[in-house]
Parts: C-alpha cells; structure tokens; sequence
C-alpha cells in the first residue's frame, strides 16, 4: 500500500493531488503570512533602530575619525576612558542629573496631578496650561533659560539687585554649583507636565466608588492616597518614571544650549561628551564608545521598572507573563 | 554689456539676481573680464554650494554675496551659499567630508582643511597664481593650509582678535599707555577691577576667543603644548608659570567668565560693564552703526597684545581657510571662485565692507584703504603677520586641529582658574589627552 500510495506523487508530477511548492507555502501558510505582515515593521526597527545602534556600538571599538575609515582596536577607547576623569565626572554629573531632575519631577508632577485631578474652577484650561513647558520646543525654552541665567543679564540677578538683596550679579552659569543647579530646575521646568499629565490620566481611572468605601470607613485622605491611590497608580508610575528616567539620562539639547558642559565640565552629560569628542573633535571611535557606555544605565532603568510592573501584576493576583 | 554670450544670460539670469542689484556694472565688467582670461574655466552648468561662518558684520556679508553674485553672472556658475554659526561650520564640513556629498566649498575656522586632507582638493595652483600676483602669503597663513609642499585650501582672510579697551577706564586706572609687557597687563586688570571697570576673558568653551587669548597666555610665557617634533611638552615648569599668571589676572575678571562663549563679551561690553577684552573688531563696528553707542566707540581703542616674557608676540588669531572637496563635479569652478574672491577688485571692497574683521593674508593688501581710514582699524591689519599657527611651534595638521577642537589648552586654563582642579591635575589632564592625540 506504501509503494501505491507514494509511487504516482514521485513519479507523475501531473498528477492531481501534488505537494504545494514551498513558493506557495510561503504565500499561503499561516505561519510565514504572520511573518509577511511582521516584515515591514521588522525592516523600520532593523534599519532605523538595531543597525545604528549596532554600528554605534561597532565603532566604539575603532578608531574611526570624521571622513577616515577606522581600524579595529578592541577596547582601547573604553581603557581610555577608564583612565579619563573628565569621562567619568561626566557619569557621575549624568547620574546626578537623572537621579535629582527625576525625583523632583516626579514629586512636583505627582503633586500637581492631584490638585488637577480634584474638583478646581476652570479645570480644563489649568490642565491645559500645565502643559505650556512641554509644548515650547526644548531649544526655545533652552535659550530663554540662557538668557534668564546669563552671568550679566540675568533678569533674577537684576531683580535682586533693585530690591537691594545682592550687591553683585549671581554668576549663574559661571560656576559650577549653580550651573548643576541651573540646568536642573530648567530640565525640572520642562519635565514637570510630562509626569503631571500622564499621571492625571492615571488618577482618573480609579474608580470613585473605593474611594467612597474607603471615606465611608472612615479612612483619612492620607490613607486614601496610600491604600487606594497610590497601589493602583503604581504601574503608570513606572511607565512614566521609565521614560522620564530615560529621556533625562540621555538629554542634550537644554545643556547644549545652556552651557555646552561647561563651566569646566560641571555640566558635562554623557550625551553631551559624546558629542563634543566624536562631533566637534572629530574622535567618532572615543564619542561612540561614550554613547556605548550609556546603554548599560539605560538598561538598568530599564529593567527596574520592567520588574516592578511584573510584581505590580503579581499582587493583583494575574499571572506573570 | 555686449559682452554677454547667450549662455551666461541663459545661465547667470536666474541666479542671485536680488544679490546682483548690489554689485553694480563696473564688479561685474571686471567679473567677465576675468573669467575669459582666468587659469580656470568654470565647467558648463556648473553648480557649487558653498558654506561659510555666519557673519558677524552685515556689510562684510553684502560685500562677499555681491562677489558671489559677480562671479555668478560671469561664468554660469549657480552659486548655492548658506552661512552656520562658528560652532556648527567644522560639524557640517565634517560630516560632507564623511559622506562625500552636500558640499563642494566650505569656508571655515583655524586648520579646518587639515582636519580631512585627503578629501580636499588640491589648491597649489591656486595658492602659486594669487601667491605671485600679490606679494605671497603670510607666515601663519601658508602653514595653515599647507601639508608638506601641497596647499589643501585657502587661507582667506584672519579675524584678527586685539584688546579692547575704554580709554576712559585705563586712564583712570593710571595707564595712559595700553600695558605692553605682561606684569604691567596684570597690575592694569588689578587697578581695573579696584576701580570697579573690570576687564573679562572668555574660559568657557568659546571657540575663538578662549583659545585665542589662553594659547597667547600659553605661548608668551614659551610653554608649548608640543615641541618642533610634535612631542607633548605640556607638563614643563613654563606652563606652570602660565597658569599661575592666569590664575592671578582671572581673579580682576568681571564674573561669569567661565560661562562665556564668543558673544558673551561683545553682549557685556556693549552693555558697558566690561571695560577690557579680547575681541575682533566687531564690538567697535557694532558701536559706530548705532547712534546711542556714540559716547561708547569714541571711548574704545584697540591694542596689540602685551608681550610674554618670551620676548615676541604670540598670537592666535583665527585663520579663516577655505576648502574645496574632491568629491566636487565642478574644480574648475570651485578654484576659479577662490581666485577670484581674493583679486584685488573684489578684494578690497570685502575688506572695507569688512571694517576691519577680516585681514588679508596675501600681504600686498597690507596696504589696504581700510587700515588707514579710521586709525583704530590698523591694529588689526597686523592679524595674518603676529599670529602663530595654530599648532604653536609644533606641525600643523589634523592632529593640532583636534587638540583645538578639543579646548585642550582652554580646559586646562580653566580648570586651574576656577578652582575646579590644582595646577599639577590640571596640567596631568591636557597632558594625558594631548598624548592620545599625538599618539
């Protein structure tokens, strides 16, 4: 019955019944057609996300220069930053930077979501005007900022000095306290809506009959906010947190501006040194090898709030996936 | 206008026709002259765009654009310029050098030709026909374009960077004579801040002001970031003399210093609170064109820069090259615009729209109208002659001009100034990234 059964498929290839050929597999099988429609979208991450970032990462490892070619040297640009203070004063005011822009911003934007979020007079429009530093482009509020802290002209130094507060201007930018300071509050300034908005839209979506369980026993508004409030906001929180995380450690534009990482280096990003050696000084090799270094940080930020929204799904008794 | 053949009215009709307005018959006679007798014939339908350093005095941008429109309408070619701001020049022309596209001439700062040497066009014609028509080229000039014997761009012009000085404030101060040595320059700054007129040095990231005045600091006390061999000599006791001079003359600045770019002083020196700077001519040419300013340009003065105890003047003035790619479909073209900017009809009239912010690097200009016409320009006609290039005594080349780039020498300054590092670290740090460069 075998020889029978298989003797004509092998043998006629006009046969009727005949094995779809592995074109039409491929146009008509379930399996690849998941795969067709993944395509496009796999080439835009492939080409605009993985290959630059592959080949950022490829030539921390040579010695590219702008308009030449570079050889492979291993790990000397990452031995050479190992070496580098300015590098690692870089890490440390990056790190700084995130963890001080981030906190603030968090409990500032927490703070104001939930007076947006309570029954106010002109509710929409004080929502809307919330979110006026976000929307200004960074670079414009950037330059106001340089202006507001310019070492001669500074409209706070000059105000003070009319109310005959201070005798001499404030050298904002010109040290390097201030200057780590100045950037803070001007990246606080722009972040702030980001968290208050997208952590309002978290607010509302608590349902007002806890809270109204939770008044009828006699909970205080301070328990209300940490029983109910806060346990159900937690996984916006770490969305939100991840990307403010994110989009802190790895500004630019608002220190560009502001001080270009000076005054010596105060205020030097890893972003911001990675331009400077790979753009301006032309070391493509040593500024890849920076932006490389960030990844690590990121992944971290990364991967905290991952694993806290896991365990938030934990405790509302889902499964983890 | 008989001259006109149907092409360049076909070709030239439609470009810079606003800007052509400006040049008037006779520019234009002699652009057509020219380009039937030059040593280089724009390529038919040729097409250049050119990118230069945003100006900084407007006349000197009307002068150069009606060079363009000239050249434009003599020769076909279509002429594409578009200016960047200082910092952004050497970015731009570095990523068209990576990529081989988007440019064909790039007019830019200090050694910008020989940051890509091998993605420039070859200008030693150029530089030998204008090199003999004008008395040949400055020192500093040569050597900054210069690799061996070949020329990778040309050196255009210097903005000469000089003191700035309130007359009125000096005087007062008790030197009726801008100081000439550096001890005397130090006790003017001193007196200066006692009588509450400061003077203010750029120690932040400011691209030509920083480096110039530090690496004149640097090389007056006979320090040197590399020697004639271009090995770091950076850590020698001559540079420690130059910070702690430094240190004691940052200490009469006007506060904020360390925050400057290049605008900061011009902005405070305008507002009159800074009474003694390191400046092209631009903050003086900003006064004269504004009414109100009147009492402040008849109160300000230029000066060369003190002598270190080095005994000579060593400057850094910003060499202004300009290169051509090799990438470019038209070199002829691109070489003929060059030579023809720098002839004298059209120069000159660049130089007096320039008002003293450009010098001229080819030195049969050095008798230029301009310099003689307000006695407080011909300071800056000096420029191209006093300054070093910007390698110091050491090669010019890539490696320099990434050391500049860099803001070695200016961090190491201002390290030590501000108090952020002491003098051995501050020294140890330039040194360490000096020697990754020189490798």
């Amino acid at each position: 019955m075998a020889d029978v059964a298989i003797a004509p498929r092998a043998g006629s290839p006009k046969s009727q019944i005949r094995e779809a050929t592995a074109w039409e597999q491929l146009k008509h099988n379930r399996n690849w057609l998941g795969f067709w429609f993944m395509l496009p979208a796999m080439a835009f991450l492939i080409l605009f996300l993985a290959y630059p970032l592959g080949l950022g990462v490829w030539l921390s490892f040579t010695d590219t220069k702008i308009g030449r070619i570079g050889e492979f040297i291993g790990t000397e640009n990452y031995e050479w930053l190992w070496g580098d203070d300015v590098f690692w004063l870089s890490v440390f005011n990056t790190v700084l930077y995130t963890a001080v822009a981030s906190t603030i911003k968090f409990a500032v934007g927490l703070y104001l979501a939930l007076l947006l979020n309570e029954n106010l007079p002109l509710k929409a429009m004080l929502r809307a005007l919330v979110l006026i530093p976000f929307i200004v482009p960074t670079v414009l509020s950037a330059i106001a900022f340089w202006w507001i802290f310019d070492s001669q002209f500074s409209i706070i130094s000059w105000s003070l000095k009319n109310l005959g507060l201070i005798t001499q201007n404030i050298n904002f930018l010109g040290d390097t306290t201030w200057a780590r300071i100045c950037v803070i509050f001007a990246n606080i300034w722009r972040g702030v809506p980001f968290v208050a908005i997208t952590l309002l839209a978290g607010l509302q979506t608590v349902q007002p009959s806890l809270y109204e369980a939770a008044t009828l026993d006699g909970a205080s508004s301070w328990q209300r906010f940490r029983y109910i409030t806060y346990p159900l906001l937690t996984p916006i929180i770490a969305v939100v947190m991840t990307f403010s995380v994110l989009f802190t450690f790895t500004d630019f534009q608002l220190i560009w501006v502001l001080t270009r990482g000076g005054p010596v280096n105060a205020t030097q990003l890893m972003a911001t040194l990675s331009y400077q050696r790979a753009i301006i000084g032309g070391q493509l090799g040593e500024g890849a090898a920076i932006s490389t270094a960030m990844i690590p940080f990121l992944l971290a930020a990364i991967m905290i709030s991952w694993f806290g929204l896991q365990r938030r799904k934990w405790q509302q008794g889902e499964s983890n996936d | 206008m008989n001259g006109l053949t149907r092409r360049t009215l076909l070709q030239g009709g439609t470009a810079l026709a606003a800007a052509g307005a400006l040049t008037g018959p006779a520019l234009f006679d002699f652009a057509k002259a020219w380009a039937d007798t030059a040593p280089w014939k724009a390529e038919s339908g040729a097409k250049l765009t050119v990118m230069r350093w945003k100006r900084f005095v407007p006349s000197e941008d009307e002068a150069f654009n009606a060079i363009v429109a000239a050249f434009s309408k003599a020769t076909g070619t279509e002429m594409n310029v578009f200016s960047e701001s200082f910092e952004d020049v050497q970015p731009k022309a570095s990523v068209a050098a990576n990529t081989g596209s988007g440019l064909d001439l790039a007019w830019g700062l200090h050694t910008l030709p020989q940051l890509f040497p091998t993605k420039v066009l070859k200008m030693n014609d150029v530089a030998d026909y204008l090199g003999k028509k004008y008395g040949g080229w400055t020192d500093a000039a040569a050597k900054t374009c210069k690799l061996g014997d070949d020329w990778l761009g040309i050196p255009i012009a210097t903005n000469g960077g000089y003191m700035n000085y309130r007359k009125s404030a000096t005087d007062k101060a008790g030197f009726k004579e801008f100081p000439k040595d550096f001890p005397t320059f130090l006790e003017m700054c001193k007196a200066l801040k006692a009588n509450n007129t400061p003077a203010g040095f750029a120690l932040g990231h400011a691209t030509g002001d920083a480096n110039g005045w530090l690496h004149w600091i640097l090389w007056g006390h006979n320090a040197w970031t590399v020697d004639q061999n271009d090995k770091v000599v950076i850590n020698s006791p001559e540079t420690m003399k130059a910070l702690e001079y430094c240190k004691a003359l940052s200490d009469t600045f006007i506060p904020g210093v360390a925050s400057w770019n290049d605008s900061s002083n011009n902005k405070a020196f305008l507002a009159g609170e800074l009474y003694c700077t390191l400046n092209g001519i631009s903050i003086y040419v900003a006064e004269k064109n504004d009414p109100s300013k009147k009492e402040l340009a008849e109160d300000t003065y230029h000066a060369l820069h003190p002598i270190g105890p080095i005994g000579k003047p060593t400057e850094l003035q910003l060499a202004l090259p300009i290169l051509a790619f090799n990438f470019t479909k038209y070199p002829n073209a691109a070489k003929a615009f060059i030579a023809f900017m720098l002839e004298k009809d059209q120069f000159e009239k660049w130089l007096q729209g320039s008002q003293g912010y450009l010098t001229q690097t080819l030195n049969a200009y050095e008798n230029a109208p301009i310099w003689t016409a307000d006695p407080k320009n011909t300071v800056f006609s000096q420029a191209s002659k006093r300054t070093l290039p910007a390698s110091g005594i050491g090669t010019v080349g890539e490696k320099a001009a990434e050391a500049i780039a860099n803001f070695i020498v200016v961090d190491m300054f201002a390290n030590y100034c501000t108090g952020a590092k002491d003098a051995k670290g501050s020294i140890a740090e330039a040194e360490r990234q000096l020697k990754r460069i020189y490798r």
